[in-house]
């Protein structure tokens, strides 16, 4: 218990020191820049999948689970998008990053780490927590939004698209069904989630790559530790942004 | 000149530095010699603040580096340029940019200059042609030079050079032990080198201190070292029946 408290404080010792002033402002925008393309824009393809299927899925499920004659038709369209955009969009897709981009993170630092490439930028009086993390961050706070809101339209158009090619439920009632009853709210409600979990999915797995003694091994071991942690502080977040913003 | 007063280092019941005092000369080579683990790496992440002593003080030209805060270090900092054992290059980018990297963090010139004083460093350790490669692109030997290119690229006052000649060949080995002798001597700066290569300290050893498990057992030249009565020195220097042979030559003169 004590060793988690002591990772905790160290984690936010970490993160205060990375958002100190940087060494210098234009280097750090020039990485936000590069990092976007990498975490951001590398992961288009994957969430284009995930998605598409995802709400294919949703749709059968759905239109399965309601075989009522009482429950209209459109019922299916309208729990797909308010499934997709409350939950499996911003949270399935955090999960998916924090395995992905997560993994990456704490291999790239770890790396680092153990080949003393860190201690070569602290050496040149570079503050390395804030030139390795804060682009990470930073990139995946602004570029995941536009990933998620990406994400909601493919999941939706997925179960469009089992609409379309099976008798499940038809065309007509599947697109009344998705413009039925919509809140605005959700797809805010969805974006802050989604900044916060950028936060974690950059952040915790930079910590523990930040913090790698040893060599291979370790990294691999500390990537996976990220990955996990991160993964179960979104779900927590999860829990309570819900709690606080939709109950 | 850098001076370190007193420091002491333990890793939990391990006690790694006892009670270190030396004074680092400028304008010399001064080299840190001793047996795996006695405490070499140690003291010099101690000394530039990497690893914080448990007591002691490190002193760069009178200025207390101990007593500073972390933003406060970040000037002296930018006097240290410091070749890492396996060279900590940054592995995403090409040499010229490991290069302008202190360049970009540190100094206002332009983007031309910035070229132009890479390519002059480059030239200094005797690479051409080698801009534009990854790390991974390049032999260990020209990966320890460029190492070298980027830690003068700021003119630094204190050079510090971990184990500069591990894994290299004989030959590159004398030609980095000159490279940063010559540096030293033409930039007037103080240059500590941890090494185990015994022909560096025949080399190159203006000022040789010897650590044994973490105390300073012997501090002198590389001209007094054949004379010394220390028998833990003697084992480490003249272990080879070659060096013991040398020894006995030089003695018998």
């Amino acid at each position: 218990m004590s060793a988690f408290f002591e990772k905790t404080g160290e984690y936010f010792i970490l993160i205060a020191r990375a958002f100190q002033k940087p060494t210098k402002n234009s280097l750090i925008w020039k990485q936000v820049i590069k990092e976007a393309d990498s975490l951001g824009i590398g992961s288009f393809g994957i969430i284009t999948i995930i998605s598409v299927f995802m709400g294919a899925v949703i749709t059968l499920q759905t239109a399965s689970n309601i075989d009522s004659a009482l429950v209209p038709a459109y019922t299916v369209g309208y729990a797909a998008r308010q499934s997709v955009i409350l939950e499996f969009s911003p949270t399935i897709i955090a999960l998916i990053l924090a395995g992905k981009v997560g993994s990456n993170i704490t291999s790239e630092i770890g790396t680092m780490r153990v080949t003393e490439q860190i201690d070569a930028l602290e050496i040149m009086g570079i503050n390395s927590a804030s030139y390795l993390l804060v682009p990470k961050i930073t990139a995946a706070m602004v570029i995941n939004p536009f990933l998620v809101i990406w994400s909601m339209f493919i999941g939706i158009f997925g179960g469009y698209l089992i609409a379309t090619f099976t008798s499940v439920i038809s065309v007509e009632a599947f697109v009344y069904g998705i413009q039925f009853d919509f809140d605005f709210f959700s797809v805010t409600y969805a974006l802050i989630k989604t900044v916060l979990f950028a936060f974690i999915i950059t952040s915790i797995p930079g910590y523990f790559g930040y913090n790698v003694k040893g060599g291979a091994l370790e990294v691999g071991r500390a990537s996976t530790q990220g990955v996990v942690a991160s993964s179960i502080v979104i779900l927590i977040v999860n829990y309570l942004v819900t709690q606080v913003l939709l109950i | 000149m850098i001076e370190l007063k007193n420091i002491c280092k333990s890793f939990g019941d391990n006690k790694v530095l006892d009670d270190i005092s030396v004074t680092y000369e400028k304008g010399k080579t001064n080299l840190i010699i001793g047996a795996s683990g006695s405490g070499k790496s140690v003291l010099t992440k101690c000394t530039v603040g990497l690893i914080e002593p448990d007591s002691g003080t490190v002193l760069y030209d009178g200025v207390d580096f101990t007593a500073m805060s972390l933003n406060d270090r970040k000037d002296i900092r930018k006097e240290i340029g410091m070749l890492f054992q396996g060279g900590a290059l940054f592995d995403s980018m090409t040499v010229e940019e490991n290069i302008l990297f202190p360049l970009q963090m540190h100094s206002k010139m332009s983007a031309e200059e910035m070229r132009e004083r890479a390519n002059e460093c480059l030239s200094r350790v005797n690479l051409v042609n080698v801009n534009d490669r990854y790390p991974d692109e390049i032999s260990g030997g020209m990966q320890k030079r460029v190492g070298i290119a980027r830690a003068i690229a700021l003119k630094p006052k204190y050079l510090f050079c971990d184990e500069p000649n591990s894994g290299l060949d004989p030959a590159t080995a004398i030609v980095i032990d000159n490279l940063i002798q010559e540096i030293t001597i033409e930039n007037n700066i103080t240059t500590i080198v941890i090494t185990h290569d015994m022909n560096s300290v025949m080399e190159i050893g203006d000022k040789v201190m010897f650590i044994y498990k973490g105390k300073k057992f012997w501090e002198g030249t590389k001209n007094n070292i054949f004379k010394t009565d220390v028998k833990e020195l003697a084992d480490l220097v003249f272990a080879s029946d070659l060096m013991k042979q040398i020894r006995a030559d030089q003695l018998g003169q």
